[in-house]
């Protein structure tokens, strides 16, 4: 009786289960307005739509936990460049799938690596930094790609489709990775370091963390993963765009914090995406089959957030 | 938190006894000399363009930034940071389309609530301690779901009372240049110049300081959120007078470009540091420089070079970048 009790509180403390929970309440309306038909596939669509914002949710987690201030507006603005990197480079040849996927990637990378030279060098705060690179990356988008949309290869658009027992591969890949990204969070010297600086960074600093290093590999990182998101979303869509990205942006911060990452950073919560995310989808899911407009989907995405953080607290809760 | 301990009294107190520092007197230039690039820029391209009826084109939507920007740093004054105000500005926008002209009476009311809505916001941010950025994102999506209800297709009239206002011609000064420096001078002498702006500031760089000395936060808080609620309910009407129709995304870019002018106008993102004249400035330049790259399409920076149109939205981050690291050069020079 007493190990159930202690399991209850402990499950309480868990923030993310608010989410998962409110993802389940939902997708069972959602089941339900449907008639009781076709729970399972409404559940692997919103799998295979999260996965996505999941992905760069993760960057955007371990950018948001470094601690106040630090946030990449320019996820959009890269997985529209990641997006057609990957395209151009694979041309549409299954044989430079690999070469294709590296080249997002690294193009992700090194925005990244722009981003945080900018508030390094320039010391811009983040949130202009990665703003001003955005409009940049966003001009380098259209002079490279050329407002073409180039067809991804044959192979590559089946393998980023394909469904092992109806769930969709990136959807598998990326709850791969957010296992990774919670093993690396948790008993990684990078991870251990990333919620240090979070929590207080000249804590960290003095007990010899080196802040720069721990930052400028976490602005890579979120670089990175927002390039391979753009590569598999032009596979997913069937070519590449460069407004792929432009609803991330939003997301991307809206799931970190309904998914119980501390705003005011040290503390991530890596499975909350996935119910965050789960959750978005299904509300803009049973609004849309509900016959109600994307004027309500938006009030209530916005309402959502705002309840979330109002119920969680915010500095408060660290302190 | 060490930006809160620096901006203490014992900060303020050296920084009034430095008046002759040249670092200081060119930091607090910097966004009148980056105006007058602009200016020199665009009349290297078309001397004609710097004229009455070329500012009044070019400037005409000058008003609405500027007052979104002002709406903004009533916001970073208590060092906090508004994502919504792009949204606010496109819903009142619609409102005024909707309702002001056929019932007036609704329009005024809806307008009305959303600036008390603003307020509870911010009593609500301090209330539970939140991150503004989190809320006001949250909001972003509330009013742009608000606005899409009130007008799902874009259209809609402008009350005449408004467009008659906003093509006002004064003489020998275009009518936007007026209305700037109006709203500079007023926005100036009410955050710098009364005790109530002196409070509001000091909220932003030590809100412990000022809650000990009695003041009420939660009153502080409130009041700054429903001023931003004021100003950008303005610039949604002058949008709709410049415009004369509404559509709930149109004015989604004015979240970045409010920041990115307060920031250029010399505003610190903590500690309640900011200028109102230099974020008006900083608005206007933004303006400036996206109107300059916009009419003269290929305009030639050096001889032999132009910047291709795919660039344009590029050229405005770069002039961000670019002003921004002159000013780390001379902060850093100061530190």
């Amino acid at each position: 009786m007493k190990s159930l009790k202690e399991s209850l509180i402990r499950w309480r403390r868990r923030p993310w289960i608010w989410s998962f929970l409110g993802a389940i309440l939902i997708w069972v309306l959602a089941v339900g307005l449907a008639g009781g038909h076709g729970g399972w596939s409404v559940f692997t669509t919103a799998l295979a739509f999260s996965a996505f914002t999941v992905l760069v949710g993760l960057g955007q987690m371990f950018v948001i936990t470094l601690g106040p201030g630090n946030i990449d507006l320019s996820l959009p603005a890269n997985i529209g460049l990641a997006s057609a990197v990957a395209m151009k480079v694979m041309d549409g040849s299954d044989a430079r799938i690999a070469i294709g996927l590296g080249a997002a990637i690294l193009a992700g990378l090194l925005i990244g690596l722009a981003n945080y030279a900018l508030i390094r060098v320039l010391r811009i705060p983040p949130l202009i930094a990665t703003l001003s690179s955005s409009f940049v990356i966003r001009s380098v988008g259209i002079s490279y790609g050329r407002g073409l949309q180039i067809k991804p290869p044959q192979a590559f658009a089946d393998v980023v489709l394909t469904r092992i027992g109806g769930i969709s591969l990136p959807a598998l890949l990326v709850l791969l990775m957010s296992i990774f990204a919670g093993v690396v969070l948790a008993r990684t010297v990078y991870g251990r370091s990333v919620l240090a600086v979070g929590q207080n960074a000249r804590a960290a600093r003095l007990a010899g963390l080196p802040v720069g290093l721990v930052r400028l590999a976490t602005y890579a990182l979120c670089g990175a993963l927002g390039g391979l998101c753009g590569a598999l979303l032009a596979g997913f869509t069937g070519g590449s765009s460069l407004d792929v990205g432009a609803e991330y942006l939003l997301t991307s911060i809206a799931v970190v914090v309904i998914g119980g990452t501390s705003v005011a950073g040290g503390l991530a919560n890596v499975p909350g995406l996935w119910g965050a995310a789960l959750m978005l989808f299904l509300t803009a899911t049973l609004l849309n089959s509900s016959g109600l407009g994307v004027d309500v989907r938006d009030l209530m995405t916005g309402l959502i957030i705002i309840a979330v953080i109002t119920l969680a607290g915010g500095r408060r809760s660290l302190r | 938190m060490n930006a809160v301990v620096k901006s203490g009294p014992s900060k303020l107190w050296t920084d009034q006894n430095r008046r002759f520092d040249p670092r200081r007197l060119f930091r607090s230039a910097l966004p009148g000399l980056s105006l007058l690039i602009v200016l020199a820029a665009i009349y290297d391209f078309n001397p004609r363009a710097i004229s009455y009826f070329g500012f009044n084109l070019m400037l005409n939507l000058a008003v609405p930034v500027a007052l979104a920007t002002a709406a903004q740093l009533c916001i970073i004054a208590v060092s906090d940071l508004d994502l919504s105000i792009g949204a606010y500005v496109g819903f009142i926008a619609c409102v005024t389309t909707t309702w002001l002209p056929t019932t007036p009476l609704l329009g005024t009311a809806a307008i009305l609530a959303s600036i008390v809505a603003y307020g509870a916001l911010g009593a609500l941010v301090h209330w539970r301690q939140l991150p503004s950025i989190v809320v006001t994102l949250g909001m972003s999506f509330v009013w742009l779901g608000l606005a899409l209800f009130v007008r799902p297709q874009p259209g809609g009239l402008s009350p005449v009372w408004l467009s008659t206002f906003m093509g006002l011609h004064v003489p020998y000064v275009p009518f936007p240049i007026v209305a700037a420096v109006v709203l500079a001078i007023v926005l100036h002498l009410v955050l710098m110049n009364t005790a109530f702006g002196a409070v509001l500031r000091g909220a932003g760089g030590n809100a412990t300081a000022v809650g000990r000395s009695g003041w009420s936060l939660l009153r502080i808080k409130a009041t700054a959120y429903a001023m931003a609620g004021v100003l950008g309910s303005l610039a949604g009407l002058s949008l709709v007078g410049v415009s004369s129709s509404a559509d709930a995304n149109m004015a989604n870019g004015y979240t970045l470009l409010s920041i990115a002018g307060a920031i250029l106008g010399g505003a610190e993102f903590i500690g309640g540091r900011i200028s109102p004249i230099g974020a008006v400035m900083g608005a206007l330049t933004l303006q400036l420089a996206t109107v300059a790259l916009n009419f003269f399409q290929l305009p030639e920076v050096f001889p032999g070079f132009r910047i291709p149109p795919e660039w344009q939205v590029g050229a405005q981050g770069i002039i961000l970048i670019v002003i921004l690291a002159i000013r780390a050069l001379i902060n850093r020079g100061e530190a």
